[in-house]
């Protein structure tokens, strides 16, 4: 299934993700002269995968930053400023460069609320993408979504469609916490319904159920969901109705969705473009057995990358990476149809 | 080509680097006003080793002793409004910026009195009412966290400026050179301060350092840099007025490298094994920064025994309330473990 140029709704307008980033930005920067945004590129070459395209030109050079190559040095500062009152946008040009400022992420961001009795705040957004793109092997393939989900202080998003996109990145730049956004290269160029105005809001926290069923339970999260929504349009040809939810938050997560859902399947499906071993479907695996074991006809499921450093070899990638054909097995294994 | 040698340089390559000589005229108010500062930091201090000897403070406790000229001349400089951050040997640099002695040693002790409601301890204090943003214990944060409150400082137009203190040892780290080359890229107003005690933990300048100099690591940016006598409050009051004004009109960082002495260990559970105790008691003898300012009270005729006498009760006593107060303050409330994680 692609949801790629279908007719808008009213009241919609059909955007890429890129676009719809793009315009969160803007709207935001628009509302909050104390927002700006700083990175790789991120002024004059317009991003390096666009998604600020003429930020620039509308809000000039003190507000739409390139900075050197230095992930752990404007990081550290962006984290400054923010403790300062600023709202800074911190683009990774991906989130793999971003090991490199972790540091700030983790032990300055995120833990600095805590240390300091409250009194200081870092109203901070770190975005750019993240998990694989496309043959560029292990080092720029990788994705950080435990990484950052484990760490109290921050909040980690993780969106979907075009609409998520925007509304989520817009609460996130208003969220008075450090916020990890985490993009995927693959999902920029596709094309959702996105609502018109410049007040479409997604609270951070939320999951949300993308198409309901009865039989089996996907959980998934950023391009995952959309192979999560292929596998179900397969399913159902096959008599089966799978239930897709989108966590689209990772911090907090937000599991009430998710638990419905497991006591009406019975049976759950964590899907994760990503490291299986200590990853997101690990965790929701634990919380739902904890929660709700007594509703559960068969194992809480992962289907995630193979647990190897990701290969450039176009066979070898495909097999590493996930697919809608992996779900369908997996969704048939919890329903002991294979 | 035999013209090279005489070919013109340009003014650009002038030494960006020099060591400071200048001493600051002092009126006897102010001599007074830093003596008296140096010499609460100084008892603070060994109270606070006291307290963590009898076990009222935990973990790592690192001490100032030795160094309080260096942050008092540096806070003279300053006013009301600039910003200072600095690493984990912070407690002086809170009492120079003027917050109540009872909340840094409640902090100490990890009491709900505390700066931080005793979540922070000693390493992790902040008091945005006083400009202070830490407080930080990973070596070298605060350089690239300090350079972005000088570039809030200038996005928001305020006319202030940021001291980022660190110590020699951080002095190595990378991202304090990352943030060197963007702080100078977009002529940020930040003062960076190495205070040079001479030894990162256990390892001398010389075993960890390729230049040793420190003051020249700013060459590279085109950052300049003086080295200063850290054991005079004068001497650095007078580089902090000139590094201030700098930063201040436009000009972008600079920085100073304090030379100068901590007395006891690293933290608390450092034997100083690696220096000599001759090395040590040298520094004391020769260089102490309350004994250079006592003396020139003394020499000026502002102080006599019996007012220098009345200071040191006077210190005394806000120290013993400091540590009354933090041994009587009670712990923070359980509830406290799940506040202030999220606003």
């Amino acid at each position: 299934m692609s949801t790629d140029v279908k007719e808008a709704q009213a009241g919609m307008k059909s955007q890429t993700v890129r676009e719809a980033l793009r315009d969160a930005m803007a709207e935001e920067m628009r509302r909050d002269p104390d927002v700006f945004l700083m990175g790789e590129e991120v002024a004059q070459y317009q991003g390096a995968y666009k998604v600020s395209q003429g930020l620039l030109d509308e809000f000039g050079p003190k507000r739409v930053m390139d900075t050197p190559i230095t992930e752990h040095g404007f990081a550290g500062l962006g984290v400054g400023a923010a403790f300062a009152g600023l709202k800074p946008i911190i683009e990774f040009m991906t989130f793999n460069f971003a090991m490199q400022a972790i540091d700030q992420i983790i032990n300055s961001a995120a833990k600095t609320r805590y240390m300091s009795g409250g009194q200081i705040g870092c109203p901070i957004v770190f975005r750019g993408p993240n998990g694989a793109a496309s043959r560029v092997a292990a080092q720029h393939s990788q994705n950080y979504a435990a990484w950052y989900a484990h760490v109290p202080g921050l909040k980690v998003v993780a969106p979907y469609s075009a609409a998520d996109a925007k509304g989520l990145l817009k609460a996130a730049i208003r969220d008075p916490n450090p916020v990890v956004f985490l993009e995927n290269e693959i999902l920029y160029g596709k094309t959702f319904d996105v609502p018109e105005g410049d007040d479409w809001i997604v609270p951070l926290g939320k999951s949300a159920v993308v198409r309901e069923g009865s039989d089996v339970t996907l959980v998934a999260y950023s391009i995952a969901v959309g192979q999560c929504l292929e596998a179900a349009d397969a399913l159902a040809a096959d008599g089966v109705s799978a239930e897709v939810i989108d966590l689209r938050t990772l911090r907090p997560l937000d599991l009430e969705p998710v638990i419905a859902s497991v006591k009406k399947t019975n049976r759950l499906l964590v899907v994760e473009e990503g490291w299986p071993t200590c990853g997101i479907g690990a965790e929701v695996s634990a919380r739902v057995t904890e929660q709700a074991f007594d509703y559960l006809d068969a194992p809480v499921l992962r289907v995630a990358n193979a647990d190897v450093p990701t290969p450039y070899a176009a066979n070898l990638e495909k097999l590493w990476l996930i697919s809608s054909e992996k779900v369908i097995t997996a969704a048939k294994a919890a329903l002991y149809r294979d | 080509m035999a013209k090279l040698a005489t070919k013109k340089i340009s003014p650009r390559y002038r030494p960006l680097s020099q060591i400071a000589t200048a001493t600051y005229d002092a009126s006897a108010e102010e001599l007074k006003t830093y003596y008296r500062q140096m010499l609460l930091m100084r008892r603070f201090e060994e109270k606070a080793g006291q307290m963590y000897g009898m076990g009222l403070i935990g973990g790592f406790c690192h001490l100032y002793i030795g160094q309080e000229a260096v942050v008092t001349g540096i806070q003279a400089a300053l006013r009301p409004g600039d910003k200072v951050i600095t690493g984990y040997r912070d407690h002086a640099h809170m009492l120079a910026c003027g917050i109540d002695p009872r909340a840094v040693m409640a902090e100490l002790t990890g009491r709900a009195g505390g700066i931080s409601k005793g979540k922070g301890g000693s390493m992790h204090m902040f008091s945005v009412e006083h400009g202070f943003y830490g407080g930080h214990g990973i070596v070298g944060a605060q350089v690239s966290l300090g350079t972005g409150i000088a570039f809030a400082e200038k996005y928001r137009e305020t006319g202030g400026v940021t001291v980022a203190y660190f110590g020699d040892g951080a002095a190595n780290q990378g991202q304090v050179y990352e943030s060197f080359n963007m702080a100078e890229l977009w002529k940020l107003p930040v003062i960076y301060v190495i205070e040079n005690n001479q030894y990162a933990m256990g390892t001398s300048v010389n075993r960890a350092s390729a230049e040793g100099e420190l003051y020249r690591r700013g060459e590279s940016f085109r950052i300049p840099g003086r080295q200063v006598d850290g054991m005079n409050v004068l001497a650095v009051k007078a580089a902090a007025d000139e590094a201030v004004a700098w930063s201040r009109d436009g000009n972008g960082p600079i920085l100073l490298e304090m030379k100068t002495y901590r007395y006891r260990g690293h933290s608390m559970s450092d034997p100083a094994k690696y220096r000599s105790k001759e090395e040590v008691q040298k520094m004391r003898a020769e260089h102490d920064p309350l004994d250079q300012a006592k003396k020139r009270l003394f020499d000026d005729g502002i102080l006599d025994e019996e007012s220098l006498k009345a200071i040191d009760r006077e210190v005394k006593e806000i120290v013993a309330d400091a540590a009354d107060f933090a041994t009587a303050s009670p712990e923070p409330e359980p509830s406290e473990l799940w506040t202030d994680v999220y606003a």
